[in-house]
């Protein structure tokens, strides 16, 4: 299939999965910040929230220091303004444009869900909305991602077409789970001498919340909420979707199969396999053991490097 | 006399580009009074140069770049001689009838003021050749030749006739334009002039890229126009491409960065000396 | 003006054969069934996204054509004749393009003035001496029809470039289908879905060398592009990659396309881009959506571009006026199909008459498209009149008249009934290497407004399915 178009198909998926890594972000923010404060210290949400979907520079450019973050700017900022290339908005017009410029290689159904779901958006009004009508936002965004997952999922051919479609949403989805560890990582290490205050369940809980795991959590290891097992849901157990390990899972089979119908392999194959070993090989204990942080650095830079292999070796 | 011409140009891109398309238009042809002793192209890159002759007769070559690259330089070099033909072209390859050339172009628009211009110096008797010598009188008066590059601007025939300064590109753009409104065939021509070789072999110069006009009279044909210098074509000059502007006789085309050119045509008597550079740069 | 002919009802009342059938049905269908059938066909048309841009309008990306559900109908005798003037008209157009580039044997003979070639913006220098494949150059044209009464049948315009419209043919036809199965069991329709099909086997006889499966592809200036739903359309009908500029290069004078399994050759490109737009290298060196170095490969042989590029120089409406002397240079043959009679206001006589007769005249820009910047007279007050005057006067070369004519009416749906439209009729003729090709019908539009002329769907033209009846 010609480059473009798979690389359409490739951003399509991400930005629908961005948005809904936002919406879900922004949903953890707004439950926390009216959990009554029963941990001290300055942590802000509404800045983590900044951190997380990983635009904090544009931030501090238009809206100043990160830790007086405002709720009405964090959510204009992340959900609706033009001037972030990243908002749940501008997810929402990009996806649209790929999806029309590769329409022939779309179902119908998902044109539908792509283009209905621009077209509502244009419904939500351009002010700061109010807490309900920014809850009913964020549910739309949701909605809509699993409306199109499911549709691609059901109607799709199973080619080279759904393979990088499936491709970028699990690149971005890892990305995202990275990012979520990456900014909280330290209310999950076993020492608690080092940030200010008490750290409890609602920001172990949070996290879960943010990858739609609380109850997963408590099916997979029958336990009350503890740190290192929140890590290891999110990083190693293949049973959880949102886990590092279960996207390198589905990413690594996808790169395979577009491999074999090529009948040619290439360094996306090679390295989605490595991370893909590195996942399977390790120990949660074994990660603690030799940085949390560390390990998370690294596996959000070389998440990256896939993304560029991908893009040198099929998408240009 | 026997002029050696050197022609470096360098085309800048994007980091990392590839397979960049390039036309370079850089092979003067032979016709009376210019011949072509020897010419080559070298490029900074592996390529298959194949050569086509353009709709204007003009040798060009079009080729890829593959890179990954962030330039691409290319060298004509060569030697030429010519001799004085008072202006008057003979067996130059011509493709089109004359009155092709009586169309307009972008950089050529006969836009009010030109052809007020050009009906300033319109001769009452039917002779083509003293309307074309007026033309060239006047606009040698009206606007007067700037130092620099041969398209360093003001470059189309409206914008160098309001400046009343202008590139060589320019004037000949303007002696087109105003021209072709006269009714008269007129083209824009590429090439090259080279100083005399002062006979106690200092201060020579080096030689320049420059743009003229040639226009059509009937019993004589084609005949040379230099406004800028107020003259017919000589044999310090060696015509590369011939076109209705200077987009047509463009050195080099591609879709990249800034382009750097410098030239250097020198008399081969003159003794060796470092060429200084002669810059441009288009956007 | 003369009264219109209408092509179902003739001026003594009674039907003409061919529209008994419809008639009888349409005076059978309730009122509200038709309404019903009408909102259903908005509802099928916005769905599947059949909708244009006009230029100049804002927040108006996406706009659906209207579209009349009372189909045109036109005899096989009829088609018969039009189907061979037609081929005959593209056949000329061909050889005059091909001879304006090569040998100009037309120019020579004076039966076209040199300044009607050479200062053309349509006329492209840099094609000169260039042999295209198969010495073909518009494989693609869309004949602008209009009739008077029922024997004549006039050319309008020829379209020469990238002629559009040919969705709607196809959508209309489905449509209707799907809306009134009924009717077409009463009448024998010719089918126009092998459009396709003939479209594919057109381009691939193109194709510059024999010996590989060639390869097609569609380039369009992307999704901004007024007709870009009917260029994913057509590369959705063919099976063939709808293609931007940047998804092709040139290397050693061969077209690639990037795809994900790494370089493909294209052989034969089916643009939808204006010439200016198609080579930085050798047009308009700010255009990004062309290809550089595709010029290059084109002047190589390496390549099919349909349309040939530069066969402009054969469609304004001042070369138009010399197209029945073109057709009888050429094929030795009177035209088939005759022209509107035609004033050049470039000559200083024609300008004359014209001044002196603006009011019953309809005056259009040479190169102007989609009924911009023309005058009808009959329809102007004086002010407009003299406003265009002065244009006119200012520029007579740019400018060309012809008597208003009576268009033919079709039967049409307003809001209160049916009533008679104005229309037209572009049939879209395929010339490949091995035959012409035609498919039965085109693209009939139609004036919605009570006494319009104007029929382009940017003033608010609607459009019809045609039939040519088979028996």
């Amino acid at each position: 299939m010609l480059s473009r178009t798979a690389d359409n198909l490739y951003w399509l998926t991400r930005y629908v999965e961005r948005a809904d890594c936002l919406a879900r972000i922004l949903d953890v923010s707004q439950r926390l910040s009216y959990t009554p404060v029963t941990y001290g210290g300055s942590t802000n949400e509404w800045a983590s929230a900044v951190l997380t979907a990983g635009c904090e520079d544009e931030f501090i450019a238009r809206y100043g220091p990160l830790e007086d973050a405002k709720e009405e700017d964090v959510v204009s900022f992340l959900a609706f303004s033009p001037e972030n290339s990243s908002s749940i908005r501008n997810c929402f017009e990009v996806a649209r444009t790929n999806a029309r410029s590769v329409r022939t290689a779309l179902t119908s159904e998902m044109w539908d869900v792509i283009n209905s779901a621009w077209i509502e958006l244009q419904s939500f009004p351009n002010r700061a909305l109010t807490r309900d009508e920014l809850s009913r936002f964020l549910a739309f965004v949701k909605e809509t991602s699993l409306r199109f997952d499911g549709a691609t999922f059901r109607t799709m051919l199973r080619n080279d077409g759904y393979w990088f479609a499936r491709s970028g949403a699990q690149l971005e989805r890892a990305d995202n789970t990275a990012r979520i560890l990456d900014v909280k990582y330290h209310v999950l290490l076993p020492e608690k001498e080092h940030v200010g205050g008490p750290l409890d369940y609602f920001q172990w809980a949070s996290i879960l919340r943010s990858v739609s795991a609380l109850t997963a959590f408590h099916w997979v290891y029958r336990d009350s909420v503890k740190p290192w097992l929140v890590a290891d849901l999110l990083i190693l157990n293949r049973q959880m979707p949102r886990s590092l390990a279960a996207c390198y899972e589905q990413l690594a089979r996808n790169l395979d199969d577009i491999a074999s119908a090529y009948g040619r392999q290439g360094p996306s194959q090679r390295l989605a396999r490595s991370m893909q070993a590195r996942l399977t090989n390790r120990t949660i204990d074994d990660i603690f053991q030799h940085g949390l942080h560390e390990f998370i650095s690294e596996f959000i830079s070389d998440n990256n490097k896939l993304g560029a292999e991908i893009t040198e070796q099929y998408l240009t | 006399m026997r002029i050696r011409i050197r022609h470096e140009i360098t085309q800048r891109f994007e980091p990392g580009s590839r397979n960049m398309a390039v036309t370079v238009r850089l092979t003067p042809r032979s016709h009376e009074g210019q011949f072509i002793l020897r010419w080559a192209l070298d490029l900074n890159s592996d390529c298959r140069l194949a050569a086509q002759e353009d709709a204007f007769g003009n040798l060009c070559h079009t080729f890829s770049v593959d890179g990954p690259t962030d330039h691409l330089s290319v060298v004509a070099e060569g030697e030429v001689e010519t001799q004085d033909t008072t202006g008057i072209m003979h067996g130059t390859v011509e493709r089109f009838p004359p009155s092709l050339f009586l169309r307009q172009t972008d950089l050529t628009e006969a836009t009010p003021a030109v052809v007020a211009f050009a009906e300033s110096v319109k001769l009452t008797e039917d002779d083509p050749l003293g309307q074309l010598h007026a033309l060239m009188v006047a606009l040698h008066d009206k606007v007067e030749e700037q130092d620099g590059p041969a398209l360093g601007g003001p470059l189309t025939a409206n914008a160098a006739l309001q400046a009343g300064k202008a590139c060589s590109g320019g004037i000949a753009h303007l002696f087109t334009a105003a021209a072709r409104h006269l009714g008269l065939p007129a083209r824009h021509i590429s090439g090259y002039l080279a100083p005399d070789a002062p006979e106690d072999g200092e201060n020579a110069g080096v030689g320049t890229a420059r743009h003229w006009a040639e226009a059509y009279a009937p019993k004589f044909g084609w005949i040379s126009f230099d406004a800028g210098r107020n003259l017919c074509g000589t044999e310090h000059y060696v015509r590369l491409a011939v076109a209705l502007d200077a987009m047509g006789v463009a050195p080099l085309r591609s879709t990249g960065l800034e382009v750097e050119e410098a030239v250097s045509a020198l008399d081969s008597r003159a003794p060796q000396k470092v060429a200084q550079a002669q810059s441009q740069v288009q956007s | 003006m003369p009264h219109a002919f209408d092509e179902m009802s003739s001026a003594d009342g009674s039907v003409r054969p061919a529209y008994e059938t419809l008639q009888r049905w349409l005076a059978s269908v309730p009122q509200d069934v038709l309404d019903h059938r009408r909102k259903e066909a908005e509802f099928i048309f916005r769905r599947i996204g059949i909708t244009f841009a006009v230029y100049g309008e804002q927040n108006s990306q996406e706009r659906l054509i209207p579209f009349d559900m009372v189909p045109r109908i036109i005899t096989k005798d009829e088609w018969a004749t039009l189907s061979k003037g037609l081929e005959q008209r593209v056949k000329a157009l061909n050889m005059y393009i091909r001879d304006v580039y090569t040998k100009r044997e037309v120019l020579k003979a004076g039966v076209v003035p040199e300044n009607l070639v050479y200062q053309n913006p349509a006329f492209r220098p840099e094609m000169n001496g260039q042999r295209v494949p198969h010495d073909l150059y518009v494989h693609i044209a869309g004949i602008d029809i209009v009739r008077t009464d029922p024997d004549t049948f006039y050319v309008l315009e020829d379209n020469a470039r990238t002629p559009s419209g040919v969705s709607y043919m196809l959508e209309n036809r489905e449509i209707m289908l799907r809306l009134f199965p009924e009717l077409f069991s009463m009448h024998k329709v010719a089918p126009v879905d092998k459009y396709g099909d003939d479209l594919l086997a057109t381009l691939r006889s193109l194709a510059p060398h024999g010996g590989h499966e060639p390869n097609v592809a569609i380039l369009t200036p992307g999704i901004y592009n007024s007709a870009y739903y009917e260029h994913s359309f057509l590369a959705d009908k063919l099976g063939v990659d709808l293609v931007e500029g940047r998804d092709l290069f040139v290397k050693d004078d061969v077209v690639y396309m990037r795809t994900t399994e790494g370089p493909k050759r294209v052989d034969v490109i089916y643009r939808r881009l204006d010439d200016d737009f198609l080579d930085p290298l050798m047009f308009r060196r700010d255009s990004q959506l062309g290809v550089p170095g595709l010029m290059s490969a084109y002047r190589a042989g390496n390549v099919t571009l349909t349309n040939a590029v530069g066969t402009g120089v054969a469609d304004d409406k001042a070369v138009y006026s010399y197209m029945p002397d073109i057709i009888r240079f050429y094929l030795g043959e009177e035209p088939l199909l005759p022209n509107v009679p035609t004033w050049r206001c470039r000559e200083p006589d024609h300008l004359k008459y014209v001044l002196e007769h603006l009011p019953e005249l309809v005056v259009k820009e040479v190169h102007g498209s989609g009924g911009y910047g023309m005058l009808v007279g009959p329809a102007s007050d004086k002010a407009q009149i003299e406003k265009f005057r002065a244009k006119l006067v200012a520029d007579p070369a740019n400018f060309i008249a012809q008597p208003t004519l009576a268009l033919s009416t079709c039967p049409t749906m307003v809001e209160k009934g049916v009533a008679p439209r104005h229309v037209d009729l572009r049939p879209f003729i395929l010339s490949g290497s091995d035959k012409v090709r035609i498919v039965p019908g085109g693209l009939t539009r139609v004036a919605m407004k009570e006494g319009s002329l104007v029929v382009n769907s940017s003033q608010g033209g609607g459009t019809k399915d045609t039939w040519v009846l088979d028996a």
